[in-house]
């Protein structure tokens, strides 16, 4: 405590540092700078430790950041002309929506260094409010988007405003305590929500005359919304509020001598991994048609933290690769039948005891240690 | 007044067995700077074996209550040498996925073991009910409070009394230190693990006879046992028997005087406004920074 009032005294002292406060606050997402504009290679300390943590180097993100989004384009358009199957197409289309609750999650936790145990919430909060307007109030899916973006966003908002002043352990068990209240609030508000027995009937997604619910076209829809979420990502993260949110990560309290509006950082960046949460559940409620609490439960939030740290924190690549770990286990589990649960558990705390970096950072580690032998 | 007199009842019974999980989270908390989220696998295992060694094998009840005990912080102690203790660069999101893991884990083994179905046992003895000023005090509730009572006491004179709990207490104020001091951390370590297994174990345990055990038990305990810890205070072993005895006191009235589906919703509630206000819980000193 001591030590952050003589940080907050010293930048109250000198004038330079209250004038690069301004300039860290203002820049939004929309203002930020894309990287690979002259002029943005950062040479401040925060980014230059923060290198080998992170996929995208600064100097030459925008390039290889666009050839890896366009690889990827062009993944899911090949994935969705040659792949029929149609169970096949479901769970890619799973590992889109959970690869936006990751990647929303990974800015949170990766690059501002806050962890949340209870996003499972606002995963529901997208998919609750809009199942629960167009059911009962029968308005158009495309309505409530908007809708249930702004209510999950203002209620993030509320909730960050006190709970991101805590710390480590602390913030985990208050986002916990937040996530359960409203797992219980949908889980017995039976009114609206349809109780345990879940909320039956919402309407598959349209686009005019186009219907969107064949497996095909939701697969591309969502993994559209992924690369359109990449894309706002890659361009977060390396801008200056990017940097700003790593030098978070590594100190707050030297974020805050260097001009950082830290607690208004850590609320902006809460809402927008809330945001991606919503969007996900929008995803999902209008994809199964049917959405009940289990699927929002304290195991969800779980599973999004795991799928994050799995595929590598900070790593806006290795959201994919958590994700289809995460969606895919389960699957190959099957074969185990009444062990599934068991080899599930194995397996995570393997991953987490060998390759606790994460697997993108894993693996690339891997490979340079057998190349250079 | 007589309906009052009841609802303490029932919430001081649940709020010791919240207690003893508390208790559980403090210790390793204290010892290891970890927060185990298999505490309440723990519970939900020790529940279990009483079933199995009291109910299955026959076994007297002493025997089966040690044997449970046992048994589980045998897994404690498993779960450090296997897991915990392996990790090369602990970072405490990832020691808190591992135990994520391991708590998965033991439901499978527990799922395979005992079945999804859930089991019950017997009270401890068969005396009948006690009836104070109109309220029923159920004979189990006095077991449940009697022996919480003891393991306090116990805890007590083994941190203040005894050489090994001093030497965790040393631990727990600073590893770096107690090291120094020739204290084995590693042992204490071990210790610490299998003590706080111990009293999850033992929190299942007492919970068996007014409950159905089954494998899945074990998460809202541990979460509650969680809110008890962070009510009380991180780390003191006063709070987190405070923070468990009002938890349960002040669910019980919840459910009594407002509504039976905002039992699960209290304990969260309480937990949020501790944070909110005080977040540094009714008894703490200081906010630890940990991550």
């Amino acid at each position: 405590m001591r030590r952050r009032d003589r940080g907050r005294l010293a930048l109250g002292m000198d004038p330079l540092a209250s004038s690069g406060r301004k300039k860290a606050c203002l820049a939004s997402p929309e203002q930020a700078r894309p990287i690979g504009a002259p002029g943005s290679l950062c040479s401040c300390s925060c980014c230059r430790d923060q290198r080998p943590e992170t996929n995208i180097q600064p100097s030459s993100a925008g390039k290889s950041a666009d050839m890896k989004n366009l690889c990827l384009g062009a993944a899911v358009v090949a994935a969705g002309l040659l792949i029929s199957n149609p169970y096949h197409l479901q769970v890619l289309t799973f590992i889109g929506i959970y690869t936006l609750l990751t990647l929303g999650l990974n800015m949170l936790m990766g690059y501002a260094g806050q962890i949340s145990l209870g996003h499972a919430a606002f995963y529901g909060l997208g998919a609750y409010s809009t199942g629960i307007l167009t059911v009962h109030f029968g308005w158009s899916p495309w309505l409530t988007l908007p809708a249930s973006i702004l209510l999950t966003a203002a209620v993030a908002y509320l909730v960050a405003l006190p709970i991101l002043k805590l710390h480590g352990y602390y913030l985990g068990m208050g986002t916990l305590g937040f996530g359960m209240i409203v797992f219980i609030f949908f889980r017995e508000w039976s009114r609206f929500t349809g109780g345990d027995s879940g909320l039956v009937g919402i309407p598959a997604l349209a686009l005019g005359p186009v219907d969107l619910s064949s497996r095909t076209a939701y697969f591309f829809l969502v993994w559209g919304t992924v690369l359109a979420g990449f894309e706002v990502c890659g361009r977060i993260v390396n801008s200056r509020v990017g940097r700003a949110l790593r030098a978070i990560h590594d100190s707050e309290q030297a974020a805050a001598a260097m001009g950082i509006d830290t607690s208004r950082m850590k609320v902006h960046v809460f809402v927008l991994s809330a945001v991606f949460a919503a969007v996900a559940g929008f995803l999902y409620a209008h994809m199964i048609n049917f959405i009940s609490p289990n699927s929002f439960d304290f195991m969800t939030s779980v599973r999004m933290v795991t799928m994050v740290v799995i595929g590598g924190m900070a790593s806006i690549w290795g959201s994919v690769l958590g994700a289809s770990v995460i969606t895919l286990l389960p699957q190959w589990l099957h074969v185990f039948m009444d062990y599934e649960m068991l080899v599930y558990g194995l397996i995570l705390m393997l991953i987490m005891i060998f390759i606790p970096q994460g697997l993108v950072r894993g693996i690339t580690e891997l490979y340079e240690r057998s190349r250079t032998r | 007044m007589q309906e009052l007199l009841q609802y303490l009842f029932s919430g001081l019974t649940s709020g010791a067995i919240y207690a003893v999980i508390a208790l559980g989270f403090t210790m390793l908390y204290n010892a290891t700077g970890l927060i185990n989220f298999a505490q309440g696998e723990f519970v939900m295992l020790g529940a279990l074996s009483l079933v199995s060694l009291w109910k299955g094998f026959e076994l007297p009840l002493a025997v089966a209550f040690a044997g449970s005990v046992a048994g589980v912080a045998a897994v404690g102690i498993l779960m450090e040498r296997l897991a915990i203790g392996s990790v090369r660069k602990p970072h405490p999101i990832v020691l808190v996925i591992i135990t994520v893991g391991a708590s998965i884990l033991f439901r499978g083994v527990a799922m395979m073991i005992w079945g999804k179905d859930a089991h019950s046992v017997g009270t401890f003895s068969k005396h009948a009910p006690i009836e104070i000023g109109g309220a029923v005090l159920l004979p189990q509730s006095v077991w449940i409070l009697v022996i919480v009572l003891l393991v306090v006491a116990c805890l007590q004179f083994f941190y203040r009394k005894t050489l090994t709990g001093k030497a965790m207490e040393a631990c727990a104020i600073s590893k770096k230190a107690a090291a120094l001091l020739g204290i084995g951390t590693e042992r204490m370590t071990l210790l610490a693990f299998a003590v706080s297994a111990a009293m999850g174990a033992l929190g299942g345990i007492l919970i068996a006879p007014i409950t159905m055990s089954s494998y899945d038990m074990g998460t809202m305990l541990g979460l509650k046992g969680f809110c008890a810890a962070m009510l009380g205070g991180l780390g003191t072993s006063w709070g987190a028997v405070l923070g468990g005895l009002l938890l349960g006191v002040l669910e019980s009235l919840g459910v009594g005087f407002v509504s039976s589906s905002l039992k699960d919703a209290i304990a969260f509630l309480l937990l949020l406004l501790i944070l909110y206000m005080r977040p540094s819980g009714i008894l703490g000193k200081r906010a630890v920074h940990r991550f």
